[in-house]
């Protein structure tokens, strides 16, 4: 691996990586909080596969150089992040959490989907085994995105409202690296494009049945940022939570 | 984890008795004996019944409200394997309820009137989640002592004489010793570290050392009118017994980990075989499961507001059935 793919594969594993962390963390924020216990439980056992997928990739890139997956995960500021914003806004009522959770996991799945097949291996194989975890991750959201987009006026008129809210900050999980161009050329990963596309592709048929709109392609607005570490105020306060003890003394075993 | 069920000691038992078909009652008594299991569907005194809801419900919740001060740690537990361990463990606990509540459905009161009787402060649970979980090593301590103490209360009412009772907690047993291998590996590991670690650890255990003490619930000398629950294996082991239980199991490995006890009486009486310990303040456990505690408000306004947040939820889920088409604009 020359020197350019080494950089770009860093930077494809940092957002992928940061997305699981953060996205994981608010899932785990429902502990003890959900509106029934199964959901409770559904929304641990999701994050526990998070944080623990995003374990594996932050190993990968320790294997590249960076450093321990503890020390970067742990210690690193809100500006050191590569996720998308659209993780780490409040988890808000169950409606918002949801309508996130389906449009982030739509998108996580297809994204480990096409990495199964990347020319670079290790990521590869890490692919193979999360894509199975996801399938019930898209199928607990699928129900229930449907399930409440459907069920009475109350329970639709939050979806859509979630929905619309949750939109734009989707779009932009999307957004593009100053190396897609090469991850696509060297056969890493199929790049933003085609990901979004399929996406689109994937929760359509889910939203018709939920019957919620997606609003006018017209006023479509990606929130852009998150990949530079351009994030909204909620990120920092998440990130010195998380590393409040580790902090204490950084050197120490926990 | 799990606190002995609180037994109001003014409640008089054996009034309710009377009314009972003394014929049926000694079937049932004679059964119990034998070592059966009493299932759903079979006979039993009404007294019976409403002392296992109430047993099975305090149980029930103290899952929940129990996975209140450890969760607010999972958002802080430091480093991945912590982080996923302590998420596990409290989904664990949640798991608990669940399966908790269902045998106590199969008594015949529903969760959501369960629930309903927890936010309202009607029905109560393990006195010791009214105490704050102030540092992770607070979390550590209750992961290892209180799922100690839990399991301890569970294994023997594992062998009471209510079915489907039993086979919850033969299952819910088995977790806890997970839970227990992963308390005391956090508490070894901050009490052999740094310095500020082993502050923290110490600190910690200072601070739980009296709910700890509660935890099996008031003196055999003040606790009386169990016995009948004892006799129809309701309660399995009496509180001091499991006191005495804990403190043998666990103080030796406290004192090996060089932690030291907030009790200068404490020490094993050779002669009797039984530890010795300053009695613990009975009435600041009376004033803390009768609502007066550090935290028994914060807990059940957060188990409220979940409650009150979540119902729009509950009640979609109520009316899948019919589909509500969004109207043509
Ligand atoms: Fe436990
Ligand atoms: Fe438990």
């Amino acid at each position: 691996m020359n020197q350019t793919s080494s950089e770009a594969i860093k930077e494809l594993l940092y957002k992928m990586a940061d997305d699981l962390l953060i996205i994981g963390h608010r899932n785990s924020e429902w502990t003890g909080l959900g509106p029934i216990l199964e959901e409770d439980i559904s929304f641990s056992s999701m994050a526990q596969d998070k944080i623990g997928q995003a374990q594996a990739l932050y190993q990968l890139l320790n294997d590249l150089g960076e450093q321990e997956p503890d020390t970067v995960a742990f210690t690193r500021n809100a500006n050191q992040f590569h996720n998308a914003q659209l993780v780490e806004l409040p988890n808000g009522e169950y409606d918002f959490s949801l309508v996130r959770h389906f449009l982030y996991d739509h998108a996580d799945q297809l994204r480990f989907e096409a990495l199964a097949n990347s020319s670079y291996e290790p990521l590869a194989k890490v692919a193979r085994k999360v894509k199975g975890e996801l399938k019930y991750h898209v199928f607990h959201a699928n129900t229930w995105m449907v399930k409440l987009g459907s069920a009475n006026e109350e329970s639709h008129n939050r979806m859509q409202a979630a929905f619309n809210e949750a939109w734009n900050y989707a779009l932009g999980m999307f957004e593009k690296s100053s190396f897609e161009d090469q991850l696509i050329a060297e056969g890493v990963f199929e790049g933003e494009e085609t990901l979004q596309e399929k996406w689109l592709a994937n929760i359509t048929p889910y939203l018709i049945k939920a019957g919620i709109e997606i609003p006018a392609s017209t006023s479509w607005n990606p929130v852009f940022g998150g990949r530079i570490g351009n994030h909204t105020a909620n990120l920092s306060p998440l990130v010195e939570e998380m590393s409040e003890v580790f902090r204490f003394d950084p050197t120490a075993e926990w | 984890m799990y606190g002995n069920a609180y037994i109001d000691p003014n409640e008089k038992a054996n009034l309710i008795l009377a009314e009972e078909d003394p014929q049926k009652l000694a079937e049932f008594e004679a059964r119990i004996d034998r070592g059966e299991k009493i299932e759903p569907k079979d006979w039993m005194p009404k007294e019976y019944r409403k002392q296992l809801i109430r047993m099975i419900e305090q149980h029930a919740h103290s899952e929940i409200i129990g996975a209140l001060p450890e969760g607010t740690w999972i958002t802080r537990a430091p480093g991945f394997k912590r982080k996923l361990a302590l998420m596990a463990k409290v989904q664990d606990e949640v798991g608990h309820a669940q399966l908790l509540y269902s045998a106590a459905e199969t008594l015949g009161k529903s969760r959501e009137a369960m629930i309903n009787d927890l936010i309202t402060g009607k029905s109560k649970y393990s006195n010791v989640f009214n105490y704050p979980a102030f540092t992770w090593a607070d979390a550590c301590v209750i992961a290892w002592l209180i799922d100690a103490g839990a399991i301890i209360n569970q294994v023997a009412n594992a062998k009471g004489s209510y079915g489907p009772y039993c086979r919850a907690l033969d299952r819910i047993c088995t977790e806890e010793s997970f839970h227990l291998k992963y308390g005391h590996d956090n508490v070894v590991t901050l009490a052999t570290g740094s310095s500020i670690q082993r502050d923290m650890v110490q600190g910690a255990l200072i601070r739980w050392w009296p709910p700890i003490m509660h935890f099996f619930g008031p003196s055999d000398k003040i606790s009386q009118h169990t016995e009948i629950l004892m006799k129809w294996k309701v309660k399995m082991a009496s509180n001091d017994d499991m006191r005495q239980q804990f403190l043998d199991m666990y103080v030796p490995k406290i004192w090996d980990l060089g932690l030291s006890i907030p009790d200068p009486l404490l020490k094993k009486n050779t002669a009797t075989n039984k530890w010795e310990y300053t009695e613990p303040d009975w009435d600041e456990f009376k004033r803390v499961i009768n609502g007066d505690g550090p935290c028994n408000a914060e807990r059940l306004a957060v188990r409220r507001h979940a409650e009150e947040h979540g119902r729009w939820v509950r009640e979609a889920l109520n009316n899948v059935g019919s589909k509500y088409i969004v109207p043509l604009a």
